[in-house]
């Protein structure tokens, strides 16, 4: 029993379909508990007041953003070694999924930014190392789309999301070096461990982490199951043309 | 290697608008500029740098597509690729004569641009500084992208796409140097930056490159 059992499209499909309605459905919980206590439940921030609770959406969303690309860069590296074709179908199911955090994370953060910072985007490195990453993602999914045959496409976008990751890493470095913003930092370090933020706002704001986390993952199982059909239908019609 | 080299430098000189394409292009941009944001000399000057890059960037940009889509085409890269040459050696051959063709042009001509925008005395030195140092990274990541693009038709758009979003380091640390010249201060931290980037490129990118030949050409 290893973790490759489950790159047989048959094996993965098989598995995964009577997972995704309980993924489902404790990702649609979490959601709704999350943001029903973080909307409704928590008092007002004493300086930025009621804006502040679209936390919830907006850090969410921009730490999924990333993950997925993350989960992406690791599909690919599989794909790459191993010649798994679901994971390069999940990482060509990833990416749309990825975008539109991205893009959640980019809308919410302009609607906050307007009452806290008085305008609605400014060229600060977070935001513009976000909007980077928008663009990785389009080349990404253009490149998938460009590409007739699969295996091919497979093997571009693979290299292009790893070089992508290593400029990603470097841009991200690179705004920061060239202008100092206005966005706040992090409310909850990783690395140190240290919390800034009170627990009043920080138990929903996990439960909303964990319901986007299993949003994604959700996703992404349904839309590699597509992914995976979609190549059979093209196998079956090229199979009846010859 | 140096075969490929002065094949491929004969080759863009001669077949004529390759070579002063770029150089041409990166003129129109520059004097397109006063027009756009009017010709008062304070505000010339104060954007300079980053027009001057921006420039720079989008003409390195232009001949990119010809890189690999001619040879693929009339059938030489199956050619190049099946012989001794490693793959990666001509990916990096390709990124070396498009520098020579475009790179070194343009950052030979930048100073003389640089009188058209009002550019700082202080910051010549740090404006041909920087484009030598980046301008090959822009040529090795575009070769990338045109080996990733060779095969497609359109390939050219796509190619931007794609290229653009890897450019944006070289381009802040770039204009930074020349930011910084212009303000008189010290701009060794970004320019050592550039060169890390370039370095790192030319060290790293022609495998890719080569990868994505090999797929295309399978």
């Amino acid at each position: 029993m290893s973790i490759w059992e489950y790159a047989n499209p048959k094996k993965f499909i098989a598995t995964t379909t009577p997972l995704v309605p309980w993924v489902l459905g404790v990702a649609i919980a979490c959601l709704v508990i999350g943001l029903f206590w973080g909307f409704f439940l928590t008092p007002d921030d004493f300086r930025q007041g009621s804006t502040v609770k679209i936390i919830y959406l907006h850090v969410p969303a921009a730490l999924m953003a990333i993950n997925a690309w993350f989960m992406m860069l690791l599909a690919s590296l599989v794909w790459l070694v191993r010649r798994h074709h679901v994971s390069a179908l999940a990482a060509r199911a990833a990416a749309p999924v990825g975008i539109v955090m991205t893009l959640i994370a980019l809308i919410t953060g302009a609607i906050w930014g307007q009452p806290m910072w008085g305008t609605w985007w400014a060229w600060d490195p977070r935001l513009t190392s976000f909007l980077i990453l928008f663009l990785f993602y389009l080349g990404y999914i253009a490149l998938w789309e460009a590409i007739e045959d699969p295996d091919t496409a497979a093997d571009l976008t693979s290299v292009l999301c790893i070089v992508g990751s290593v400029f990603a890493v470097l841009s991200r470095y690179a705004v920061n070096f060239w202008n100092q913003g206005l966005h706040q930092g992090t409310s909850v370090p990783v690395a140190t461990g240290e919390r800034t933020i009170s627990d009043v706002f920080f138990v929903p704001l996990v439960i909303c982490m964990v319901g986007f986390g299993l949003l994604f993952f959700a996703l992404v199982m349904v839309r590699t199951q597509t992914e995976i059909r979609v190549r059979r239908m093209r196998a079956l019609e090229m199979r009846m043309r010859s | 290697m140096i075969a490929l080299l002065r094949r491929d430098l004969t080759l863009a000189v001669r077949a004529g608008g390759g070579f002063g394409l770029g150089l041409a292009f990166f003129l129109i941009v520059v004097v397109l500029v006063p027009f756009g944001v009017g010709p008062e000399a304070a505000v010339l000057s104060r954007i300079a740098p980053g027009i001057l890059w921006v420039a720079a960037l989008l003409a390195a940009l232009l001949s990119l597509d010809r890189t690999f889509a001619l040879d693929f085409e009339d059938g030489t890269l199956p050619l190049l690729a099946t012989s001794p040459l490693p793959l990666e050696g001509v990916a990096l051959i390709k990124g070396v004569a498009h520098w020579i063709t475009t790179g070194l042009p343009l950052t030979l001509a930048a100073p003389a641009l640089g009188f058209l925008l009002n550019l700082e005395m202080s910051a010549y030195a740090w404006l041909l500084a920087s484009l030598a140092l980046g301008t090959p990274a822009l040529s090795m990541i575009g070769t990338f992208g045109a080996a990733l693009t060779v095969g497609l038709r359109r390939g050219g758009l796509l190619m931007s796409l794609l290229v653009l979003p890897l450019y944006v380091p070289t381009l802040i640390f770039g204009a930074e140097a020349v930011r910084r010249g212009a303000l008189g201060l010290d701009a060794t931290t970004p320019l050592l930056m550039l060169a890390g980037i370039t370095l790192g490129s030319f060290a790293l990118l022609p495998f890719a490159a080569s990868s994505a030949l090999r797929v295309n050409l399978r």
